[in-house]
């Protein structure tokens, strides 16, 4: 448990949305070093597993290396979506912000990762 | 020949000057307007439900007003915009009005039509179409006779014909929000409707514009890097291959980088290799995106195959009542007391008789906005209760609106918040996606000047 680890927001921006009572939360790498890292880390389960309080029926995960972006999609993850949801973020909005907390363990090549230029 | 389209609303209540501000800052081809989101048109019927002549994006018509002189000095420009929503024709009556006023009485506006499938609704069971959900596959049934709005999304095709017979402005009702930069893109360079990759290119033009000010800085979560008080909104740059360039007014404010194109490509997508839209399927797993200059993003290696057979419809019916109230519950025993508060409502309105379908308490201010994720902080020192309702019946919903204000004096103290008087009883639309077959579809357009618009008669 003394694993050392970094923030996703270290490594990544994150948007969400809505598509009907799914959500998608993508994730999109500051540099190449860190896709490549969040591809073997970044799995749907371990993001299944941070957002577990939305009952979500299951995750996909979609890749796209040459944008350098994760996209996750949450099944039944909002409530009943924009129409029927009652929570105050009926659709989806915070999730991006929400994950960037996610732990990770730090990688050797971390540095390759951070936002620097890009 | 580079096209230059620009988009200046994401959806209906989008900020009101952005359209100024761009076309003052900025000479495009193109300015795109979207303000039709999945709920609008259900919010929309039921305008129109009071006011055969409401059902319509008004915002655009004030921005009609705000832009018409730059019409008149910018013989370049057209605007494409899904502002009709349930109403088209009562759009561009206002629109028409609007232009008349100012002098542009021949001005040609489009009007798309053919996308509202209410109408046709018995139509389309005789041909067997069970309208079935989208995601769950189970058909419409029964529900059919709560529906009050049933909306294809049409594509490209009419915006570009209305453009060949010379519209200005082309007022639509629900097409695919893509579909408002292919329209231009196909009429300009005359793109045949199986050039897959170019109407990629310019559908995934489209996406990245769609929502305005996401695409340059805008809810981002770095949204410390960037000037967003004068964000500038999107403009992409076509050329008649389907390059593409991203950009936005010299001088605005936001940023066009690599890094924001990116966050918008990937906005609300499911599988990145088969992204739909009426006119094509575009793959965005081949898409890559590059720095040019300072605000300036080459978008390339957009790749599409054959359209959809289907148009994706937005079905939406009605479906009971809802509610919401807030109240700021303050103290060092804030948490405790707000739940005690949520609990005072429900037993009270089981004391009446009530038992509502749904309600849903959140403890806004100690990490509820993210359902079930952390327990809240225990040195809260005030939270924002706010509790939701649902039931079929609007009574219910009524009542427990009611229960709010009491507790200012029968509940605990340290209670605020209730200026806002009763929490409203709105009527709940629910979203129905389905699909129904292209050749049950029938877009029309037709363009007439400024002055025939404006002095179509209510009832047409």
């Amino acid at each position: 448990m003394h694993e050392k680890t970094i923030a996703l927001g270290e490594v990544a921006t994150a948007r969400s949305g809505d598509k009907g009572n799914h959500a998608n939360v993508a994730v999109i790498a500051w540099r190449q070093a860190g896709y490549q890292f969040l591809e073997k880390v970044l799995t749907a389960e371990r993001v299944a597993e941070f957002f577990q309080g939305l009952d979500s029926s299951h995750v996909d995960r979609f890749e796209l290396p040459k944008l350098g972006s994760l996209n996750f999609l949450l099944y039944d993850a909002l409530g009943g979506g924009a129409s029927q949801s009652l929570r105050i973020d009926t659709q989806g909005k915070l999730l991006g912000t929400a994950l960037l907390d996610l732990q990770l363990p730090v990688p050797d090549n971390v540095s390759e990762m951070l936002r620097g230029t890009s | 020949m580079t096209l230059r389209i620009a988009n200046a609303a994401g959806f209906w209540g989008d900020w009101p000057s952005a359209p100024r501000r761009l076309l003052e800052t900025a000479e495009v081809d193109f300015l795109t307007l979207e303000y039709l989101a999945e709920l609008t048109l259900s919010i929309m019927a039921s305008q129109r439900k009071k006011s055969p002549t409401a059902g319509y994006a008004t915002d655009f018509v004030t921005v009609t007003e705000d832009i018409v002189s730059l019409l008149q000095t910018q013989p370049q420009l057209k605007i494409v915009t899904n502002a009709g929503g349930l109403n088209p024709i009562s759009c561009a009556r206002a629109v028409g009005k609007v232009l008349v006023k100012c002098g542009l009485e021949n001005l040609p506006i489009g009007v798309v039509f053919g996308d509202d499938l209410l109408p046709q609704m018995d139509t389309l069971t005789k041909e067997g179409c069970e309208l079935l959900h989208f995601d769950r596959g189970e058909p419409l049934g029964t529900l059919r006779e709560k529906v009050i709005s049933a909306n294809a999304y049409l594509g490209a095709e009419p915006i570009s014909r209305s453009l060949e017979k010379g519209a200005r402005i082309v007022i639509t009702g629900r097409v695919a929000d893509a579909s408002l930069t292919v329209g231009p893109a196909v009429h300009q360079f005359g793109w045949t409707w199986d050039d897959w990759n170019s109407l990629a290119a310019a559908s995934v033009a489209g996406h990245i514009i769609e929502c305005g000010a996401q695409a340059t800085g805008g809810y981002s979560t770095d949204w410390k890097s960037c000037q967003l008080a004068n964000i500038g909104y999107p403009i992409a740059e076509i050329g008649s291959d389907g390059q593409l360039i991203i950009t936005k007014p010299d001088g605005s404010g936001g940023q066009v980088t690599r890094h924001t194109v990116t966050e918008q490509l990937v906005y609300e997508i499911g599988d990145p290799a088969a992204y739909l839209t009426p006119d094509v399927i575009v793959d965005f797993t081949t898409v890559e995106v590059a720095a040019l200059a300072e605000n300036r993003v080459a978008v390339r290696g957009s790749t599409g195959r054959e359209a959809p057979e289907s148009y994706k419809v937005s079905l939406a019916y009605a479906d009971g009542f809802t509610a919401s109230g807030q109240l700021l519950v303050f103290g060092n025993d804030c948490v405790v007391k707000a739940k005690v508060v949520a609990s005072l409502i429900e037993e009270r309105l089981h004391q009446d008789g009530i038992e509502l379908a749904r309600m849903h308490t959140e403890l806004l201010g100690a990490g509820d906005g993210l359902p079930g994720m952390q327990p809240p902080p225990d040195d809260l020192r005030e939270v924002m209760l706010r509790i939701a309702a649902y039931d079929p019946r609007r009574e219910a919903v009524a009542a427990f609106a009611r229960q709010f204000a009491p507790l200012i004096t029968n509940g605990p103290a340290g209670l605020a918040g209730y200026a806002q008087g009763r929490p409203s009883v709105r009527p709940l639309y629910s979203y129905w996606p389905t699909t129904v077959p292209k050749e049950l579809v029938f877009p029309e357009v037709r363009v007439l000047d400024a002055n025939h618009w404006a002095n179509t008669p209510e009832n047409n």
